[in-house]
């Protein structure tokens, strides 16, 4: 069985710093790592990895220093990782980023499975997978919670939607969209860190791509970002301290005055 | 009417979705703000409807919530959602009516069909939206969204391809007034043979346990570490009874088992804005802010008075949740009978 794994690499932390002035996110000095979304898609290809062999390749695209990503996913056992960097990517909406992975897996063809997290942490689109599966028109089962069985052929799968999960049967290849409930993800291990330090990691540009150019990066890429901006948080919180009985007392009373007022009951 | 008449793309449309056969609260809630969007824009507003047996009500409905047409297909392969049926309806529909607007939920469904569908209509997609706007002089759509966590708004707009694509964040704005004077005309396709091959079947479907989910309440009274053991975790239950709330978690409590996976808000779990979201012992990561501090009103309850949560709730209240929580209920329940 062969998987491949998208993956981003995302900043660290989900506090970021915007310079109001020019609506851009200060980055400096923010850690990246791993989108912590997409270990759950590394251990779940990892899990089938185990039980049913074959080849396990995590792809990202991004600038050059998203190879450290990818070192992290081969740490953990992803057998190889490609990057897709170049200029002409940079600057990619979710559209063209599809467009450009799902270019990236053709020439990794013949695959099983395509397993992805089920978004971002920093854009919070979840758009990529299902656009990959278009792309390369196969089917798509998004926000995968638990995987029943699979074989050859075909998966039987836990959607989790709203009111609870959606039981399907898959035919592969296939995409998958997985949510954190798919499995507890590893660390790396010691042999893995150092193969993940040895390893050649190719780096794709346009060309080494069966691609139109003018669909990829900021030029290919059908939605711009017009403004930036924080939003209002208005919020004053009123504090009360409860710590006797009768200010236990005013505080439950508040609470159902507050609900009231605001129409809430 | 007659489809293609004229190749510029105009009209806003919404998928209006329905799940087993009824049309959801959601697509009332789109019809809000696709009928601002027509009426600036100076256009017509049609609702897109996939399913088998919708009843007929349900469908007028749509045009007494703002709709000027509603155009359904219905099949048994499209009772349910599946992404490839459902993209090659919505694929055909683009191809025919060439809408300048098209919007959806951003639900399990609207979240899947969309970027699916986008991909190959080349249109541009923005997921989650919680504003719209026409851009005065352009007529283009303004698409405002949260990222990264809730910590950012981002405004977006597709220029050039069309239509114009978004998802909208449930609960973002309420449903459109029914107003049974409205008129509108119901238009019934067959949806396109070729159209209704699946390489998904459905198998069946598992109720989540408990009440009603996360992403349909309009309060969420959610339990963190601060209950210190499953057994404790019973102690919110009257107060997410007396609320009629969705009973949320944070992350801690999902790890340790206390509560299952479906309950978790958060980064990693869910991200809910309801009405009133009140957090019990819950500490306020950012992880767990950026699932729910878009909520209109967060009450917490806490007894470290430095907790994050703080931060970002209306009202606080710094105490051994113990006490405080039965107090409030007792509040709740007495109060009941006088209403």
């Amino acid at each position: 069985m062969k998987i491949i794994v998208p993956i981003k690499q995302v900043p660290e932390t989900t506090a970021v710093n915007l310079d109001e002035k020019t609506g851009t996110m200060i980055r400096e000095g923010v850690e990246s790592i791993v989108n912590p979304l997409d270990l759950y898609a590394i251990e779940c290809a990892l899990q089938l990895h185990e039980a049913h062999g074959g080849d396990m390749v995590a792809l990202s695209m991004g600038p050059m220093r998203a190879e450290k990503a990818l070192r992290e996913a081969v740490a953990m056992g992803c057998d190889s990782a490609v990057l897709l960097s170049d200029k002409a990517f940079a600057g990619s909406d979710t559209w063209a980023t599809g467009y450009a992975l799902a270019a990236a897996i053709r020439k990794l063809a013949p695959f099983d499975l395509i397993i992805c997290g089920e978004r971002a942490t920093d854009g919070d689109t979840g758009q990529v997978g299902p656009g990959i599966a278009a792309f390369l028109d196969l089917p798509v089962a998004t926000y995968v919670g638990k995987l029943d069985e699979i074989t050859k052929r075909s998966a039987r799968l836990r959607r989790l939607v709203e009111g609870g999960y959606e039981q399907l049967e898959i035919q592969l290849p296939a995409v998958l969209t997985v949510v954190k409930e798919i499995a507890a993800p590893r660390l790396p291990t010691l042999r893995g860190k150092q193969r993940s330090r040895k390893i050649d990691i190719p780096v794709w540009k346009p060309h080494d791509l069966d691609i139109e150019p003018a669909k990829i990066g900021l030029d290919g890429s059908p939605t711009r970002v017009v403004k930036i901006f924080c939003p209002k948080i208005s919020r004053t919180c009123e504090k009360l301290t409860a710590s006797s009985d009768d200010a236990v007392a005013a505080a439950a009373d508040r609470f159902v005055q507050f609900v009231s007022e605001k129409g809430l009951l | 009417m007659t489809p293609k008449q004229s190749n510029s793309h105009h009209g806003i449309w919404i998928f209006a979705e329905q799940s087993a056969g009824e049309i959801q609260r959601v697509s009332h809630e789109l019809l809000t703000r696709a009928r601002k969007l027509a009426d600036t824009r100076r256009t017509d507003l049609s609702a897109f409807v996939l399913g088998c047996r919708i009843p007929e009500p349900d469908l007028v409905e749509l045009i007494d919530r703002g709709a000027d047409r509603v155009v359904v297909m219905q099949a048994p392969e499209l009772e349910h959602f599946l992404v490839e049926p459902y993209a090659a309806c919505l694929l055909h529909l683009i191809d025919e009516f060439r809408p300048e607007v098209l919007l959806a939920g951003a639900t399990t469904t609207g979240r899947t069909l969309m970027p699916y569908v986008a991909a190959k209509a080349d249109a541009g997609l923005t997921a989650d939206c919680t504003h719209l706007d026409i851009e005065p002089n352009t007529g283009n759509l303004l698409q405002t969204r949260p990222a990264i966590g809730g910590n950012i708004l981002a405004t977006i707009k597709t220029q050039h391809h069309r239509p114009q694509m978004a998802t909208v964040r449930p609960r973002s704005s309420r449903p459109a007034e029914k107003d049974e004077r409205r008129t509108g005309e119901i238009v019934r396709l067959d949806p396109p043979p070729s159209a209704l091959a699946s390489r998904i079947k459905r198998t069946g479907f598992i109720p989540e346990e408990g009440a009603h989910p996360l992403q349909d309440a309009d309060i969420v009274v959610s339990v963190g570490r601060g209950v210190k053991k499953a057994e404790n975790v019973p102690v919110v239950e009257p107060l997410v009874a007396a609320l009629n709330a969705a009973l949320g978690a944070s992350r801690d409590v999902v790890d340790r088992g206390w509560l299952s996976y479906p309950h978790q808000v958060g980064l990693s779990g869910k991200t809910v804005s309801p009405r009133l979201y009140v957090a019990v012992g819950i500490s306020g990561t950012i992880q767990h802010l950026a699932g729910m501090q878009t909520s209109d009103t967060i009450i917490a309850v806490n007894s470290d008075p430095d907790a994050q949560i703080f931060r970002v709730a209306d009202l606080g209240i710094v105490g051994d949740l113990f006490e405080v929580v039965p107090a409030i209920v007792e509040r709740l329940n007495r109060r009941e009978p006088h209403q």
